[in-house]
């Protein structure tokens, strides 16, 4: 490593954590070495890590803004980038990334993963974030003319597609679901998949004002966090009862089973105390516990999780099963972070998916044409009003949308939703609220 | 109007704009007022496939242009 001095990244080796720049100096001792045939700059990493230290030196960033880059007939999985110093690190004059579709839930073979290390080794920097934030697969860092020769070997030899970037659908996720957890109120994988490939279309060509995301959390838990960063939210949830094994719950109470999957065990926390580790903690106060039996009043849950997760083998969730669906989260970019709102409180969730796709077109027809460029669909919902949003979907207002529904109701009713109608004298209004 | 009136539209219509290479979809939109933006995004797709148009990205937002218009690949600016 004698290319570039770095001082400062150095800095980020200290300490007792992992660190990205020493990832980045054994790649770069690697490209050196290999007798693999590179068809990329060997230099690429060690200029990367030059063009990252001139950047902490100059307090600025070094790459230009965006590009032309993209595969044949695809308008995105792609990202341009472009240094602005390329005389002085020649090997990241272009250093696109690339975004790969992950499958389902990330379930990789050993193989696939070294075909994928391999391909990116040749012909890209070897460097990768598995994964990125939306989920996919991100290889970082090619030149432009071999951004076509991994798309082809990526699609005829590992039988993998890019994934979404720009104003597109980007890649669907899912957490793990049916696969191993009996709280997915749904099959995750399933439908994450025929959503992927039903919206090929709009994964690969960008239509939409900005970015849209999918993401399906097969219960409450929400371990792919749908509610806090999807445009739409596929949540799942049950419309019966909580199961509840009253012999297990005393066998929780009792010590026998350990709460929490004995996921507390690094120190003495006490016994288990069903009523305050459990029943104090409800946050509907649906629960109780009189020493024998553990009762549930299941009209008042809303779905917290939190006796389930405490005292798995007691409490299950109910079998009719489903999602609510849930639309306009985002991150703080542009405007600040959003939540999803509660659109749809329960819908079956089953093959071939009708139901769901027919709400997804009716918005994304109403976003397309009413959504300003880079507004989001939660920001066009807060700019426009949830009771229009109902309307483009053609649903009823429900009390189970609104947190607080008695005291806050933020549905404006118009004359013809009342039945009766209503008189209303503007004139005596004003004489009590100016303008 | 037949698709070959609307490509020639497209194109006079984005060569006329001064100062200006890159566009977003709604731009086309306006273009065909009456169509349905899955339609405009139809076309608009075909003819960057065709070799027309372009796609620029940033990586978040996409941006349409004429092809060879405006500021190159490794010739990219923040403000283009």
């Amino acid at each position: 490593m004698t290319r570039h001095k770095t001082p400062l990244l150095d800095e980020l080796e200290k300490g007792n954590w992992p660190s990205f720049v020493s990832d980045m100096k054994q790649e770069a001792e690697a490209r050196e070495k290999t007798d693999v045939d590179l068809q990329t700059p060997k230099e690429c990493v060690e200029d990367l890590l030059g063009l990252l230290e001139l950047t902490y030196v100059d307090k600025v960033v070094h790459w230009k803004h965006g590009g032309i880059v993209g595969v044949f007939g695809y308008g995105g999985g792609v990202i341009g980038r472009y240094c602005d110093q390329p005389e002085e690190f020649p090997g990241v004059r272009d250093f696109h990334t690339m975004r790969v579709n992950q499958p389902s839930s990330k379930f990789y073979s050993s193989e696939y993963l070294r075909q994928i290390c391999e391909l990116w080794e040749r012909r890209g920097s070897g460097l990768t974030n598995m994964h990125g934030s939306t989920g996919d697969i991100i290889l970082l860092g090619t030149t432009t003319p071999q951004l076509e020769e991994v798309f082809w070997e990526l699609t005829h030899n590992l039988d993998q597609d890019l994934g979404g970037s720009g104003s597109n659908l980007r890649t669907p996720s899912c957490c793990i679901g049916k696969a191993r957890c009996e709280f997915a109120c749904y099959d995750t994988q399933a439908i994450c998949t025929a959503f992927t490939m039903e919206y090929q279309d709009e994964l690969h060509r960008p239509a939409f004002p900005y970015k849209f995301k999918f993401k399906f959390d097969g219960c409450p838990n929400g371990c792919v966090a749908a509610i806090a960063r999807a445009d739409m939210s596929i949540i799942g949830t049950w419309r019966d009862d909580i199961r509840i094994d009253q012999e297990a719950v005393k066998a929780y109470v009792g010590g026998e089973i350990k709460p929490n999957g004995g996921a507390h065990s690094g120190r003495d926390w006490g016994g288990f105390d069903i009523q305050k580790e459990v029943i104090d903690l409800c946050p509907t106060e649906c629960m109780s516990w009189d020493g024998k039996k553990l009762g549930i009043y299941n009209k008042e849950c809303n779905r917290c999780m939190h006796c389930i997760n405490v005292m798995p083998r007691a409490l299950r969730i109910g079998e009719d099963t489903g999602a609510s669906i849930l639309f306009g989260a985002k991150a703080p970019i542009l405007e600040g972070a959003q939540m999803s709102t509660l659109t749809v409180p329960f819908m079956k969730i089953e093959e071939p998916y009708e139901e769901l796709k027919d709400l997804v077109e009716k918005v994304w027809d109403y976003w397309s044409e009413e959504g300003k460029n880079r507004e989001r669909l939660g920001e066009l919902i807060q700019r426009e009003g949830f009771q229009k949003f109902l309307e483009v979907c053609e649903l009823d207002a429900d009390p189970r949308m609104i947190q607080e529904p008695r005291s806050n109701p933020y549905i404006f009713w118009k004359e013809e939703d009342v039945p009766g109608g209503w008189d209303r004298d503007i004139n005596e209004y004003r004489k009590k609220h100016q303008k | 109007m037949g698709p070959e009136e609307d490509r020639q539209l497209i194109v006079d219509t984005l060569k006329k704009k001064k100062g200006k290479t890159k566009f977003y979809l709604k731009d086309f939109n306006k273009i065909f007022p009456d169509r349905k933006p899955r339609e405009v995004k139809k076309l608009v797709n075909k003819m960057v496939t065709e070799g027309t148009l372009e796609y620029w990205s940033s990586g978040s937002t996409t941006l349409i242009g004429l092809k060879g218009a405006g500021k190159q690949h490794d010739t990219e600016e923040e403000d283009e």
